[in-house]
């Protein structure tokens, strides 16, 4: 039994979910009890659908459990194709169905429906929402293909001369991180290389479509949360090559292109394109330079975090001071990432671990999912949203992707945003008591409240007591003219600057902070 | 214009008529499009505030939980999950070990708690783990400084609102003894906004009702007493088992109208003056110049509401109440309206104001549901969140039922603020222009 306040994911049906509300022409018949429909609410609210997830639930109740749910199922299933006429079903468990054990598998092929009936096994104690995904992209593409898969041995056939080489946009789903504009760029990216469009699945397909994914030379993974399961067995099955590289970020995309134009077998001179998009110009303009080694803690879906790191550290010339994700199941993609940062890599789908640990870091900036935008929020320190969880605020109107050079650019303003301009930091640094460039100010153009560190009225002795080690503390005392001049330090480094002075005075087991022993220690951590 | 809820005339001075009391209801089963009783939780914890609401379930809790409270508004919120996982399905006996050590960190993060909770779930219920035994050996453990109750929010057994009513059913039998010799007192029962709860509290002083205590308390420490001279009055109309709960303690039930809008109020307000002897004149003194204020504060609304026509999904049990005032004082034609359940005992009072002929259904076949609203055209449709956007997408226009939850909707000034609720959505889309 695990203590949980918030969760990173859902349980496995809801990745489910987000794969047929992705496609048109699937129904989901969900084994569930009264009150699972609040998933809808995920796909109506969050992401602003404007139609029901094409999903039925059974909805049994107590006096259910006595009688017959196997034949309650039967009979929502029947309901269901007559109502909705789907090309392909999908059936199976929610949690609480998964331990009334009725196999909505066996009960669905009883009914003998004049169309294909998949049925998902989906572990709900042990497994969650991304994985769940996977494994229903993965079970339907299979369940489709398998009669079509060549005997072993046979070769894939050669591209005829003269056709344009095409591949598959594998990943993009239902309630996915900007997975609707990342399919836009990418699709144009690609298109721009010469090389066509197949199939983008499960985003906006047909289950008919599913049937000619096999036509295309190569498979891009855009999403290995959700994709790769499947992009594997095709390769496996059909001979399909597929993607390694996410194209999040401008150095990341160039390594995209060099790979899909060695996939596409096109001539090698097409991937040094010059249009990169303005990131690598704003990173150099002056402007910048206040960016220089800002520490930041990135935390997300795996593929997100990754990125992230890296565009960090590459691209805006930031320090990554934390990595981690939740997905368990990428645990060693992210600690290799960790490894070139230098930091310890963190696999936890604990929100209190998490919290911890950004406190621990002590970082300038948080780049995270809308929980780490809550800690941070708690913490005093700008956060940006690069990963799922999500909020109704994460599907904005306007074109957003994170792939490809526009997302670069995206990105760049999301990484910055938060922060307190270049010149602005210094004003505040100049003149303490002005009335608005004073210590305690916010970001100007992020209005009034944010940013500023917020007393919680929750938890009175929880942040405070695990920020700073109170054996350490309580021994070293400050004397007021000390205290004093750390209180002209501006609030976004002066929880750092008391930690390090903290921590100097202690590593000399000094008992007395001076002013003396605030400037030795900002000499000796040179900042 | 004229102020038709100005001169509405009050239900006894009106033609002897049935209404709707004994008019025949659409039994419906199929898949329901409502939340399970752990949703309360969102509302009772900030009502009760020393109070942690620690679920005992599954991921799938727990997500909900996070979803219907809008994706963590809460920087550390009083409720939790105990994710139930596959070492505890091995056996129960592992399962209750594990869950004292949960209960166990909890309680020593969070010192302000005094009375906690576990909420029993679908998945708890089916393996049977047993949570009153669970709550009896936690609080020996932790008695005096925490009190540790148990309920069920399960959806197997509770619709939504449902949850406050099995929570509050928990608290009865802690409830200390009312003095049997002692003069009556009222216990207001249901969570209202604290505003709700300060209005009413003048309200009843005014009346000349000396002793009153509400239920839930806010904080766990002040729990108020039950016994024989104890008068309930409900003030949400989904409280089954707690009614049934403080009976037996004693507690005399008070039949009356929910306080919902200027007459509903009147009404409720006027069962705890009957049943505590004040005075008509007196009782007529304190509520002229409220109600009058309420009557003018719907006048704003009723030119847009009126003659409208209303469909209300299931969702609260707040449903039949809401079609009463809205259909009584703001002129509004009521379709369907329909509740996950309906307590004809509880709303008796309700079903005679509803005006003859509307229809109710209780339970849900959504899709069935969902033709009938099409068929109907309503002009506006009363629902929950999954359906909301996709109607509106058809060209209908909606209201989300969780609203009149998350809203001070009780009592004379907040009338109003009710009828904006519906009137809203319907001057939204006189207003858009794309």
């Amino acid at each position: 039994m695990q203590l949980t306040l918030w969760t990173y994911e859902g349980p496995p049906h809801v990745g489910a979910m987000r794969i047929a509300t992705a496609m048109k022409g699937l129904h989901y018949v969900l084994h569930a009890p009264q009150g699972d429909t609040y998933a809808d609410l995920l796909f109506t609210m969050i992401e602003r659908r404007d139609h029901r997830p094409p999903v039925t639930y059974t909805t049994f109740q107590a006096r259910d459990l006595g009688g017959d749910t196997a034949e309650l199922f039967k009979t929502a299933a029947r309901d269901a194709f007559e109502r909705f006429q789907p090309e392909v079903m999908l059936v199976g468990s929610s949690c609480t169905a998964e331990l009334i054990q009725d196999d909505p598998g066996g009960l669905a092929r009883a009914l003998a429906l004049p169309v294909p009936v998949v049925p998902l096994e989906l572990p709900s104690y042990q497994r969650k929402e991304n994985w769940g995904a996977s494994e229903t992209f993965y079970q339907l593409v299979r369940a489709l293909l398998a009669s079509r898969v060549p005997p072993a041995g046979v070769d894939r056939a050669l591209r005829p001369d003269g056709r344009k080489p095409c591949c598959n946009l594998l990943g993009p789903t239902a309630l996915g991180f900007r997975h609707r504009d990342d399919v836009v760029e990418i699709s144009r990216l690609l298109t721009g290389l010469g090389i066509d469009i197949n199939v983008v699945a499960p985003l906006n397909s047909r289950p008919t479509d599913l049937l000619r994914i096999p036509d295309a030379d190569f498979n891009v993974v855009m999403y290995p949360e959700t994709a790769a399961t499947t992009a594997q067995w095709l390769k496996r099955a059909f001979g399909q090559p597929m993607t390694t590289v996410v194209p999040i970020g401008v150095n990341a995309t160039r390594e995209f292109i060099a790979e899909v134009v060695a996939l596409a077998g096109l001539a090698p001179d097409l991937a040094g394109s010059d249009d990169v998009g303005r990131l690598p110009w704003y990173s150099r303009s002056i402007d910048s330079t206040y960016l220089t080694g800002k520490r930041v803690f990135v935390f997300g879906d795996a593929t997100h975090a990754i990125a992230a790191a890296r565009m960090a550290e590459e691209e805006l010339g930031f320090k990554v001071v934390g990595l981690g994700t939740y997905a368990r199941e990428f645990a060693r993609d992210v600690r290799d990432a960790a490894k070139r940062y230098d930091v310890k890599p963190l696999i936890s789908d604990d929100y209190l671990e998490v919290e911890e640990q950004i406190a621990e870091a002590q970082p300038e900036l948080v780049l995270g999912t809308q929980m780490e935008r809550h800690i941070a929020k708690r913490l005093g320190i700008p956060c940006a949203v690069i990963s799922a969880p999500v909020h109704v605020q994460d599907y904005p109107a306007r074109y957003s992707p994170q792939m490809g050079f526009e997302g670069a650019n995206v990105l760049f303003d999301t990484f910055v945003h938060p922060l307190m301009m270049g010149l602005e930091e210094h004003l505040i640094g100049m003149f303490r008591d002005d009335f608005e460039f004073h210590a305690e100010a916010s970001p100007s153009h992020l209005g009034h409240s944010a940013a500023t560190p917020q007393p919680s009225t929750e938890t009175p002795q929880d942040v405070p007591a695990k920020r700073t080690d109170p054996v350490m503390v309580s021994e070293i005392i400050w004397k007021p003219d000390a205290e004093a001049e750390l209180k002209k330090i501006p609030f976004f480094v002066r929880g750092k600057a008391r930690r390090n002075t903290e921590k100097f005075a202690c590593d000399r087991g000094l008992e007395v902070i001076t002013v003396e022993t605030l400037y030795d220690a900002k000499a000796h951590f040179g900042r | 214009m004229n102020a038709p809820a100005r001169n509405l005339p009050l239900p006894d001075s009106r033609p002897a008529s049935s209404g709707c009391l004994n008019a025949p209801v659409l039994r419906e089963h199929g898949q329901r499009e409502v939340f399970c009783g752990l949703t309360g939780i969102v509302w009772m914890h900030r009502k009760i505030q020393d109070a942690f609401f620690l679920i005992v379930g599954s991921r799938t809790c727990a997500h909900l939980m996070q979803s219907a409270a809008g994706v963590m508004i809460f920087a550390e919120p009083r409720f939790g999950t105990a994710i139930i996982d596959e070492r505890d399905l091995a056996g129960l006996a592992d399962a209750n070990a594990e869950l004292d050590k949960v209960v166990e960190r909890l309680l020593k993060r969070r010192s302000d708690i005094k009375l906690l909770f576990l909420v029993g779930s679908c998945p708890s219920e089916v393996i049977k783990l047993d949570l009153s035994r669970a709550a009896q050996r936690l609080s020996r453990r932790y008695m005096p400084d925490v009190r540790v109750l148990n309920y069920s929010g399960s959806g197997i057994e509770t619709t939504f609102t449902q949850g406050e009513d099995a929570c509050l059913a928990s608290l009865v039998p802690e409830l200390p003894e009312a003095d049997a010799n002692g003069p009556p007192s009222l216990l207001v029962v249901g969570a209202l906004s604290d505003i709700v709860e300060d209005q009413f509290r003048r309200l009843f002083t005014d009346l000349g009702i000396a002793s009153v205590d509400f239920l839930p308390p806010r904080k766990s420490s002040m729990l108020p007493a039950i016994g024989p001279r104890t008068r309930c009055l409900l003030a949400q109309p989904f409280l089954s088992d707690t009614a049934r709960a403080l009976d037996e303690r004693g507690g005399l039930y008070l039949p009356a109208v929910f306080p919902l809008g200027a007459e509903g109020t009147t009404l409720w307000l006027k069962a705890a003056a009957e049943a505590f002897d004040v005075p008509p004149d007196r009782f007529n003194r304190v509520i002229a110049q409220p109600e009058a204020r309420a009557r003018r504060a719907l006048e704003h609304h009723h030119e847009i509401l009126a003659s409208k026509r209303l469909f209300l999904f299931p969702d609260s049990q707040l449903e039949p109440c809401l079609a009463r005032f809205l259909s009584r004082e703001l002129d509004m034609n009521i379709v369907e309206v329909g509740t996950p359940y309906l307590n004809r005992t509880h709303l008796a009072g309700e079903l005679a104001l509803l005006p003859e002929g509307t229809r109710l259904s209780e339970g849900q076949d959504v899709d069935r549901q969902l033709d009938r609203c099409r068929e109907e055209k309503p002009d506006l449709v009363v629902c929950g969140l999954g359906l909301a956007n996709p109607l509106e997408a058809e060209g209908m226009t909606t209201k989300w039922s969780i609203e009149t939850v998350f809203t001070p909707i009780q009592g004379y000034e907040q009338a109003g603020d009710l009828a904006e609720i519906f009137a809203r959505p319907l001057r939204r889309r006189q207003r858009l222009e794309v």
